[in-house]
């Protein structure tokens, strides 16, 4: 046997919560872990049994596999080593660690989602805390931000990722590679509880499709019954003038993005602050959104240093009639949220359709109804998270019925 | 100097400390605020003025002349101090002089060591130094971890150390005082010099109590060296050498708030709790240290102030240009300041009469009438580990590696409101835990634990329990958040360590609260 040497995970000083390992497949001499971690006082022992554990559900008798642990959590550990072991070995098993039961959670079509956190999908220190930030989403990408060679390993983390970090609630979302590659991707995601996947560079409804395919393949197979929703990333001109077909591609659209680097670089331009460059392109792909009755989402803002400029490019978006934005650091998010929160108008009408549903629940009508006009349910819906979302942003108060019921009294 | 230690009991806290190190007799803690002194202060030698230049001019050739008119020998008691940091060069030099003088079994009590001090390890090695007793950072912590130094490690926090020179617990034969700028005769200040720091606040017990006094500098100015922050009246010779600190080692000149976006969020749940405590309100105090969340936790107070128009009567230092910023800009009338961090903090100190310096007696010091850490309004720490309990630790990590000082740690715990802004865990080092590795302060003075996952509130504090009832931050108890670091780290397995140890730490009034134990190799 050639080539019995493989490596995964990430090493360095300024490396944390990740491993390196380095497995080497041998014709006997048994299992020898060499093991070298920070934590070793506290998690040498489990980590040693985790290990083992690994190697054994793969069938591996004889091996050197060696642990740089810089405190991965098992998780990770366990993703490094199945990573390493399937670059050696031709196997379908998995070796899955517990879904948490935090994770078990579904999102909506017509959740808000202003907000967008990407995080490299091979870089587990971001991950843990991600979600207490608390993010509309969390994007993790296995695309640019990840190296070709490290596709592999940054699959098996992403995996483990939705399995056992906890979100904290925020939509679970994925940003798959380019196709074809991005297909191979799926089966590490959909039997995990994945809510949205983001489709970069996309030029026509043919892919959606593709897409779809294989989706609806993997999701019978797993038993997958809740829906898998998608946000295809406009990034070329060509995605541009294709945004409509793409938006009513498949009724799992539910948003597209804009992706402006790459769109900017289509053009042979250059990304300013102004966006004069984009607008064009900005406009033609909220319009397609609204006419397929969809969000439309917003590039991201990639100076991290300054949230007065965010503020103020959020406020554009908005007006443009974008409903989200992406976001590369969580600080990012707050400022996001408030610039796109509710105006004192939407709110005011969202208690006014709320307080007659409330009414109508009480005297036990099928119907709601707000003065002459008849209200439907996933209006209701989106009301309510306009209120909770107002709440959440301390623009009402948790009791605002009282204080409405007053105010309409008086 | 005897053994190292012997007479193990078991202490107000459940801890086996001895009852006598390195030959001394020692005092188990007995509780907050249940040990109290029969005795007087330490009196050191009366001199005179016949035995002293007429004309004031104490000054000789070199450090080792100086060493040597002190008397230095065997045995004797030295201490330092660390009012330049990681950029201290006097400390290294008199242990040269030491050892070229063949002295052994010194005692060394600095005010805190830095890592530039991993020099003095060869001493420890050699028998020129015996132990250390004041805070061990990095290399000389490790060092002492392993069980390598001759005597028993003794840490106490800056208000301790005040407290036994003042005691006679320690009785320091010779002290070398590093100033930024001094006069002949030995009036000293940190303001002005190349080595500028600030304050020379922790060499104040030394000045006063050690039987000699050497003052060294490399900014030698005419008579009168004021402010005299140390007073030549208590010093016997004066050293120029060519340069007693490296600049840039010494304060920062660029004091940084960090872009953590974890740290940012638990600044920001601190200074939120605050607000909703009540606590940040008209003429308040508080005090936050230089660490990255506690920086940025004084600029969401200084935001929140300026929002709601509140003004603080002081601010309790370590100064930095945040917390200077916020006195120019009238949010704060006083900065009381233990040390400074950056150049924007010792220019206003030598400019603003309201950013004033202060001492370990003044702020901190335990057995007098009376110290002004008891007034401050809430205190912002930090901690290596914390119990559910509330019992915090600050010296060691869950390894037992012995790497922090107390700094003046402990002496803040009487601050009104104690808080400790901390992230539930570290890699996978789980920060809250059933019990800490060494007790450094007691639960019963700690008052509030913030993480990124959740905020608990001490079940003494009914007061805050109250306040924050209605609260939309996230307020849990501390089991639960324990539960929670085990939840996502995994349960971690119980550290074995030697049964030999290697240092103690003292509590704020002199006793032992707990005493570390070597690491197994």
């Amino acid at each position: 046997m050639s080539n019995k040497i493989a490596n995964a995970g990430n090493i360095g000083k300024k490396v944390r919560s990740d491993c390196y390992v380095t497995l080497e497949l041998k014709d006997s001499g048994g299992i020898v872990i060499n093991q070298k971690s920070k934590v070793q006082v506290l998690y040498g022992d489990s980590n040693n049994e985790l290990c083992k554990d690994v190697l054994s559900f793969f069938g591996i008798e004889n091996a050197i596999l060696t642990l740089e642990d810089r405190g991965a959590l098992p998780l990770v550990i366990a993703a490094r080593i199945e990573a390493a072991i399937k670059t050696l070995i031709d196997t379908d098993k998995e070796y899955l660690l517990d879904f948490i039961d935090e994770n078990n959670y579904t999102s909506e079509k017509e959740q808000f989602r202003f907000s967008r956190l990407y995080l490299p999908g091979n870089s587990p220190s971001m991950m843990l805390n991600a979600g207490i930030h608390e993010p509309n989403g969390i994007i993790l990408d296995l695309e640019d931000s990840v190296a070709y060679n490290k596709k592999t390993e940054a699959q098996h983390l992403v995996r483990n990722a939705l399995r056992g970090i906890n979100f904290y609630g925020a939509e679970r979302m994925v940003r798959i590679n380019q196709f074809p590659k991005g297909l191979e991707d799926l089966k590490y995601l959909i039997p995990h509880n994945v809510h949205m996947l983001l489709v970069p560079k996309c030029e026509g409804a043919d892919q959606i499709k593709q897409l779809e395919k294989k989706i609806v393949e993997l999701k019978s197979q797993h038993k997958v019954t809740h829906s898998i929703f998608l946000m295809p990333i406009i990034e070329s001109a060509l995605g541009v003038e294709k945004a409509f077909e793409i938006a009513t591609a498949s009724e799992n659209v539910v948003a597209l993005a804009i992706g402006l680097e790459d769109y900017t670089a289509d053009l042979g331009t250059r990304r300013t602050n102004e966006a004069t460059e984009s607008f064009y392109a900005r406009s033609r792909m909220v319009n397609a959104c609204k006419a397929a009755g969809i969000q439309a989402i917003d590039s991201v803002f990639s100076d991290v240093g300054d949230m007065e400029a965010l503020k103020a490019n959020v406020k554009v978006s908005k007006g443009l009639g974008f409903e989200g934005m992406g976001c590369i650091h969580p600080r990012q998010i707050k400022v996001i949220h408030e610039s796109f929160a509710p105006e004192a108008a939407a709110i005011d009408k969202a208690m006014k359709i709320v307080n007659a549903f409330i009414i109508a629940t009480e005297k036990g009508l099928g119907v709601v109804s707000l003065g002459t006009k008849m209200i439907d349910p996933p209006v209701v819906k989106r009301a309510e998270k306009t209120i909770n979302l107002a709440i959440s942003l301390g623009l009402i108060s948790e009791n605002w019925r009282e204080d409405f019921l007053n105010e309409q009294a008086g | 100097m005897g053994n190292k230690y012997s007479g193990l009991v078991t202490n107000a806290v459940g801890r086996l400390v001895p009852t006598e190190v390195n030959g001394e007799k020692q005092v188990p803690f007995q509780g907050v605020g249940k040990f109290k002194p029969n005795a007087s202060k330490h009196g050191p030698k009366i001199n005179s003025c016949a035995d002293f230049p007429e004309d004031g001019n104490k000054q000789v050739k070199s450090l080792k002349e100086a060493l040597v008119k002190a008397g230095l020998k065997d045995g004797m008691t030295i201490s330092t101090h660390h009012h330049f940091r990681n950029g201290d060069l006097v400390a290294n030099q008199i242990f040269d002089v030491a050892k070229e003088l063949g002295v052994k079994n010194l005692r060394w009590v600095p005010s805190a060591s830095f890592p530039c001090h991993e020099h003095l390890i060869q001493y420890l090695e050699d028998g020129t130094i015996h132990h250390i007793e004041g805070s061990m950072n990095g290399p000389l912590g490790r060092f002492a971890s392993h069980g390598n130094m001759k005597g028993m490690g003794v840490l106490r926090s800056h208000g301790g150390r005040y407290q036994a020179i003042q005691d006679g617990e320690v009785k320091i034969d010779i002290t070398v005082i590093g100033a930024a700028c001094a006069d002949e005769f030995g009036n000293a200040n940190g303001l002005h010099g190349p080595s500028a720091s600030g304050l020379l606040g922790f060499a104040l017990a030394d000045s006063q109590y050690a039987d000699k006094v050497i003052v060294v500098t490399d900014n030698m100015i005419p008579f009168p060296c004021v402010p005299w922050q140390i007073q030549g009246n208590y010093v016997d010779y004066t050293v120029q050498i060519e340069q007693v600190g490296v600049p840039e080692k010494i304060v920062s000149g660029t004091t940084q708030i960090t872009k953590s976006p974890d740290r940012l969020l638990l600044a920001e749940m601190t200074a939120q709790f605050c607000l909703e405590a009540g606590i940040i309100r008209d003429g308040f105090s508080f005090q936050s240290g230089a660490g990255g969340t506690s920086l940025a936790v004084g600029d969401y107070f200084a935001k929140i102030m300026r929002e709601k128009n509140i003004k603080a009567r002081f601010a309790r230092g370590g100064s930095n240009k945040y917390l200077v910023s916020m006195l120019e800009e009238g949010l704060v009338d006083y900065i009381l300041d233990g040390q400074t961090f950056d150049l924007d903090g010792v220019k206003s100190m030598a400019e603003n009469p309201n950013h004033t310096w202060t001492s370990p007696f003044t702020s901190y010091n335990y057995h007098g009438k009376g110290n002004f850490a008891g007034l401050v309004d809430v205190v912002i720490l930090g901690a290596t580990e914390v119990d559910v309990n509330f019992n915090a630790n600050v010296v060691t990590h869950s390894d037992g590696l012995l790497l922090h000082g107390i700094g003046g740690w402990q002496n803040c715990l009487f601050s009104k409101t104690v808080i400790l802004p901390v992230p539930l865990f570290r890699d996978r080092f789980p920060v809250i835990l059933d019990e800490v590795t060494t007790i450094c302060g007691p639960g019963e003075l700690i008052d509030v634990i913030v993480t990124e996952r959740g905020i608990a509130i001490n079940p003494k504090r009914k007061d805050l329990i109250e306040k924050l009832k209605d609260t939309n931050l996230p307020i849990k108890s501390i089991q639960e958040l324990k539960d929670e670091a085990e939840k996502i780290c995994g349960k971690p397995a119980k550290p074995e360590f030697d049964d030999e140890l290697i240092a103690v730490i003292k509590w704020v009034d002199g006793t032992i609260i707990d005493a570390v134990k070597k690491v197994k190799s």
